[in-house]
């Protein structure tokens, strides 16, 4: 097994680590950086539990090994919150959109990116969007209102920046 | 499949840093998209959504959303798992794969003697679609070979296309899909092209259903005509996802589907 | 005085801000120094006898340091462990395997990578001797069987009746109308979306075992552990179980597995702490499974009135009985199967048996089998309405036991506490507008198209439960609430339960809340550590609000009753002239004479009565009087594709009564969650096996757990019908709707294909299952 000199920017810092060529970029995350808030819920890609924002689009960090990820940005749900909750924690919280809590950063990863793609999606939109992450709590029905909800914070957000610009 | 250690490479190769291998652009008559493009940029490019809806349409079903952020075009094309949704897609097109390497030798190992006798210039090939899906799993690419893009003819005024597929969820294999390619010449169709998915050891071009399709007008006897020929043209095998005579059907049922679906494209009736 | 927010208040929930930053501790989370990984070599073959297990030296994985077998169990008397029912489990098989994916060896390495290196090597290096299979409970019913358990005489676990037989079958013979049906609900798997697993820390110098775990009833298995552990001198101060985040549970989180034993064992062997956690497919594969009932019912009626239900059923329970039961209770709370029907007799019979498959069974998201009871009760009520010739909506209205009636004692012996069945039924029916849907389908059937409308009016049997009849292994299945209240006003209540999501530390903080006057958001809240919390039987069979609920409030009380007589010291008043308002006692007549709980708080440690004992605390161990039985009525729309037999749920309007709603929004989460685990059996979640065993099921690829485009739009209603015995009247609502909604599914589906001649369907209802009954009545179309 080879091992890599790799340099990863999670959250907005630059992480160099020495790594075995076969680990996954979710045990990089949670266990050579203690990030844990990236979770694994199986192993064939399909729950989304393991979500996160690679170059700003969501993967599932199981099936990324770490060293594909050299040079890569990485956002992990510890870098949502800016000293205050995201748009996105707020609604989730607010709508309940979580229950355990397992799924959670990862539909919020993947809501995400699903917003800045679409300020302002219809609810068929949110639900084709995050139909790679599977939660068992919910019944998705809060989750679905929270990104919309979160979205609407956001576009009126970016409406008052531009007021003021 | 490497983490079922049912595959055990002894070497990955990280293609990320060759030039080339991805992006999706129309040229000379035909749209080139690279082995390493992402199946999200199909889903989400106005250009195939507009000119080429039947890959558009499949790039949507394929996987879920987030798998389709990573996951490339080129590698559900090259795995050629029957379950793949884009191969019974290039049938139906006619696409050119093209290949970059050494088709002849085995795959160069990065330790052993192969790499340093490796001839300087590696050898260029297209395949067309119909001679590279060999049988599950294996394509006509060999071991020395890379994938490195896909053409597809561009269609042609009055084309249209459309991939049917019946998941039982988000993220499922089909329980059958149907890939059609059609247009409109002299108010009759031609050219069809009509291709399976999952219903076969390989994704199976359904020649005689692109016959009863071809010369007609497009009307619904026609249409019940292909998707009968179609059925006929399947092979599967009962699972989990149905039996042989419920796989049929659903052949049958997706083919007239994807067919009026194709035809109101082809005439500008649909988007 | 603040707004206190206490009962019916949608609070944002106090556990939220540490999940939405990523800082839930889960079982994975925890690493302590150290470490050691455990992973698991699993059977290939279902029914095979171990004919080698290599050394850990043949294995030649670098980081391996040990391979544990049932050989090297035994030697500690740990290779069996009782299960709940009274049966036998194996930990690791000394000689003989019984199901595909069962535990063959563990081995313990330094890393997660290394450890699953060896379980490769060791897996390629075991050897079997394959025997035949029983997979078909019927089939291992018959004389000549293939036995799967040597230790026992036959494929025959335990034959359970309940009710008057002779009663039920008079009934039935002098009925007019008698519907008889065979229904199988399926294996299926509450598949939270986090696995088990655990860390065992054992420390030799004190002789002390702290094991964080995947658990819903930390207490109880601390109990187990110091029970089977005995003989090794492990005793139970010396055993602490912490249950940290759960993400989710549902019935999956409460036996003691396999891996949980071995992990522990292979701390004690290497003397440093151990983790196990068990990746998805061993988690489908190995878990306890739910459901598996084989049920065959005949309900009759006579001049137009429900009389009586016959209900035969086959429990498929693997090769092991490891149900998840009170104790008493063999098949559960299957004995609710007469529903919300005024029967004059009813008789149930069911037979555990036997196969080479994994143990089990638990709940998915139910109070003990009355998924199985209401699927029964609501299928055969339908089929009876169709062949009475009544819409199933009539029907039930006139045989629904009247609200008058209650408390009401049912032909099978419960005593339902509340209910009105009526009300429900038609605010669902205005909800969905029924009639006016009834009219579409008829323009819709004369053109072809098919639709259906299917209603379930469930009750539900929850919080178990009175300390007479309900017990597991001998411990009283009471719950219980501690609360602390601190000098400045602020509190710590602690309890007997565990949350997996349910968000218990904001309702129980509500409770108190509305008990005490102190806000929610000065109420610590804190479940799952042994250590700490006051004993109680854990989350599971919506068991939380009807029992630590209870507890919280009663606990409360008796605060309050102490606040008084400090409230009389201060006001220097008599506690008879005092009166309570929320947060605050005061001098009757004179509202300005007063003092805030916070007060009185703060005089409990400082200036408290001479002769009374300082501090402001109480704990209640609550034995609930009776059980709560939460109703409600659910009516289903589904449209049906002729082409492809796929059924799609238009729309679905579900009326849930639980009693007073503690946090509403909580309560709707509930019941959103619970209708997609409701739906997902109906129509896609199954876990089946071959005629030799094989699984299939195994993983997320095979085991069809929904996503946000598969589920519908959930569509609530409520009434409240308080429970008359719970301190704040409310009944438990976390698995209402999962048992309530697959029969308004199913019966959806076959009221849209009634008139083809279509009389049932099994679950889960797949399109291949929809197109062969429309192919065989020749109304399949191919457009």
């Amino acid at each position: 097994m080879s091992a890599h000199h790799v340099t990863i920017t999670v959250n907005g810092e630059p992480m160099e680590r020495e790594i075995e060529s076969r680990l996954l970029l979710v045990h990089f995350l949670r266990e050579e950086l203690g990030l844990t808030g990236t979770h694994i819920g199986c192993d064939t890609t399909s729950c989304g539990a393991c979500t996160v924002l690679l170059n700003g689009k969501p993967a599932k960090s199981c099936t990324v090994l770490a060293v594909a990820a050299d040079g890569a940005e990485v956002t992990t749900v510890e870098g949502l919150a800016n000293g205050e909750l995201h748009p996105i924690q707020q609604a989730f919280m607010e709508c309940h959109g979580l229950q355990c809590g397992f799924c959670t950063p990862g539909m919020m990863l993947t809501s995400k990116a699903l917003i800045e793609e679409n300020p302002d999606p219809t609810e068929a939109e949110v639900r084709w969007g995050i139909s790679g992450n599977l939660c068992r709590c919910t019944g998705y029905v809060n989750i679905v209102e929270a990104v919309r909800q979160a979205a609407a914070a956001i576009r009126s957000e970016a409406g008052e920046e531009a007021d003021h610009a | 499949m490497m983490r079922f250690r049912v595959a055990q490479p002894p070497a990955l190769v990280d293609l990320r840093r060759v030039p080339g291998l991805s992006g999706l652009r129309e040229e000379n008559g035909h749209l080139w998209v690279g082995a390493m493009t992402r199946q999200a940029e199909i889903e989400k490019s106005g250009l195939t959504r507009r000119r080429y809806p039947l890959l558009s349409d499949a790039a949507r079903v394929i996987a879920d959303p987030v798998v389709r952020n990573l996951a490339t075009v080129g590698g559900n094309v090259a795995h050629a798992d029957p379950g793949n949704d884009l191969p019974a897609v290039m049938l139906a097109y006619g696409a050119t794969m093209c290949a970059v390497g050494y088709p002849d030798r085995p795959a160069p190992s990065l330790s052993g003697e192969g790499s340093r006798s490796l001839p300087l210039a590696p050898e260029k090939r297209e395949i067309e679609a119909d001679d590279f899906f060999t049988g599950p799993f294996e394509t006509a690419l060999g071991e020395g070979e890379i994938l490195t893009g896909i053409r597809i003819p561009s269609p042609s005024a009055g084309s249209g296309g459309a991939y049917a597929k019946l998941e039982r969820k988000v993220g499922d294999y089909a329980v059958a899909a149907v890939a059609i390619q059609l247009r409109f010449h002299g108010g009759v169709i031609a050219d069809a092209g009509v291709a399976l998915t999952n219903v076969g050891l390989t994704a199976i071009r359904a020649e005689a259903a692109e016959g009863a399709l071809n010369g007609s007008d497009g009307g619904d006897e026609a249409l019940d005509r292909a998707a009968a020929a179609a059925a006929a043209a399947a092979e599967p095998m009962a699972d989990a996802r149905g039996s042989e005579a419920y796989k049929r059907a659903v052949v049958r049922t997706l083919t007239f589907r994807a067919a009026s679906k194709a035809i109101a494209r082809a005439r500008g009736e649909a988007a | 005085m603040p707004e206190c927010r206490g009962l019916g208040h949608s609070v944002l929930r106090k556990e939220d801000p540490r999940f939405l930053r990523g800082q839930g501790r889960y079982i994975d989370d925890i690493t302590l120094p150290g470490m050691l990984y455990l992973d698991i070599a699993r059977s290939p073959y279902a029914h095979a006898k171990i004919t080698r297990i290599p050394e850990v030296g043949e294995l030649g994985v670098p980081g391996v340091a040990a391979v544990i077998t049932g050989k090297v169990l035994d030697q500690y008397k740990l290779a069996w462990m009782p299960t709940l029912m009274s049966d036998q489990q194996m930990v690791l098989p000394i000689d003989t395997v019984k199901y595909q994916q069962q535990e063959v060896a563990a081995v313990v390495a330094t890393s997660r990578y290394a450890a699953a290196d060896g379980v490769a090597a060791l897996e390629g290096l075991i050897e079997y001797d394959p025997l035949p299979v029983v997979v078909d409970p019927h089939e291992a019913l018959r004389p000549g069987a293939t036995k799967v358990r040597d230790d026992k005489e036959s494929n025959h676990i335990f034959h359970w009746e309940h009710g008057d037989r002779d009663a039920t079958e008079k009934a039935l013979a002098d009925a007019d109308v008698v519907v008889e049906q065979a229904m199988h609900l399926p294996r299926i798997h509450v598949a939270s979306i986090e696995t088990c697993g655990c860390v065992a820390s054992w420390n030799p110098v004190e002789g002390h075992l702290t094991l964080y775990l995947t658990t819903q009833a930390p207490h109880a298995i601390r109990t187990v552990v110091a029970l089977v552990t005995a003989h090794l001198g492990l005793a139970e101060h010396k055993i602490r179980v912490i249950s940290p985040d759960i993400g989710g549970g549902f019935g999956g989180k409460v036996p003691v597995y396999p891996g949980y034993v071995i992990a522990t064992a292979a701390s004690v062997v290497t003397g440093k702490p151990v983790k196990w956690i068990e990746d998805r497919s061993e988690n489908l594969a190995a878990d306890s499974f739910a459901r598996d009932y084989h049920m065959r019912a005949r309900l009759g009626a006579k001049d137009g009135k429900v009389t009586a239900l016959k209900l035969d059923t086959v429990a498929d329970h693997g090769y092991s009985d490891a149900a998840a039961n009170p104790s008493k209770f063999p098949a559960g709370l299957f004995h609710v199967a007469t529903g919300s029907y005024d029967l004059e007799a009813a008789h149930v019979e069911v037979d555990g048996v036997y196969t080479n498959k994994p143990p089990g069974g638990i709940a998915y998201r139910c109070s003990f089998r009355v998924t199985e009871a209401v699927h029964a009760i609501e299928r055969m009520v339908d089929l009876l309405a169709r062949e009475s010739g009544e819409d199933p909506a009539d029907f039930r209205l006139r045989n629904f036991i009247p609200k008058d009636r209650f408390p009401y004692r049912s032909a099978l012996g419960w005593e339902y506490d509340s209910g009105d069945y009526e009300a429900a039924l038609t605010k669902a029916m205005d909800m969905i507008g029924y009639r006016d849907l009834r009219a579409e389908q008829a323009e819709k059937r004369a053109r072809g198209e098919f639709m259906g409308l299917g209603i379930s009016s469930f009750t539900e049997i929850v919080g178990a439960g009175p300390s007479k009849t309900f017990d597991i292994l001998g411990i009283k299945m009471f719950d219980s609430a501690e609360i602390r209240i601190h000098p400045t006003g602020k509190a710590i209540a602690r309890f007997g339960t565990k949350s997996q999501g349910q968000g218990h530390e904001t309702t129980y903080a509500q409770i108190i809340a509305e008990e005490l006057g102190i806000p929610p958001e000065d109420i610590a809240v804190e479940e799952g550590d042994t250590d700490t919390a006051p004993y109680g039987l854990g989350t599971y069979a919506s068991r939380s609000t009807p029992t630590a609920g209870a507890a919280a409030s009663i606990a409360s009380r008796k605060i309050r009753e102490k606040a008084k007589k400090i409230a009389a010291h201060l006001l220097e008043a008599d506690e008879a002239d005092l009166e309570w308002e929320q947060g605050r006692f005061f001098v009757k007549g004179s509202p300005d004479r007063g003092k805030t709980i916070q007060d009185i708080a703060f005089a409990a440690y400082t200036n408290h009565p001479q002769g009374m004992e300082a501090g402001l605390e109480a704990i209640s161990y609550y034995d609930p009087p009776n059980l709560t039985f939460p109703f409600g009525s659910y009516i289903c729309c589904v449209d049906i594709d002729r082409g492809t037999g796929e059924v799609s749920i238009r729309r679905f309007v579900a009326v849930d009564d639980c009693g007073v709603r503690i946090n509403p929004m909580i309560v709707e989460g509930q019941i959103h969650g619970g209708l997609t685990m409701g739906m997902a059996p109906a129509l896609m979640e199954e876990i089946s096996y071959d005629a030799d065993g094989n699984i299939h099921g195994g993983n997320f690829t095979e085991y069809l757990v929904p996503t946000a485009m598969e589920t519908p739009k959930w569509e609530l209603g409520e009434t409240v019908t308080p429970s008359p015995h719970h301190p704040i009247g409310a009944k438990g609502v976390g698995e209402s709707a999962t048992v309530g909604a697959p029969a308004a599914i199913v019966n959806a589906v076959v009221d849209a294909l009634w008139h083809l001649g279509v009389r049932h369907v099994e679950i889960p209802i797949t399109p291949q299952r929809v197109w062969s009954l429309l192919d065989e009545r020749g109304a399949a179309l191919y457009r």
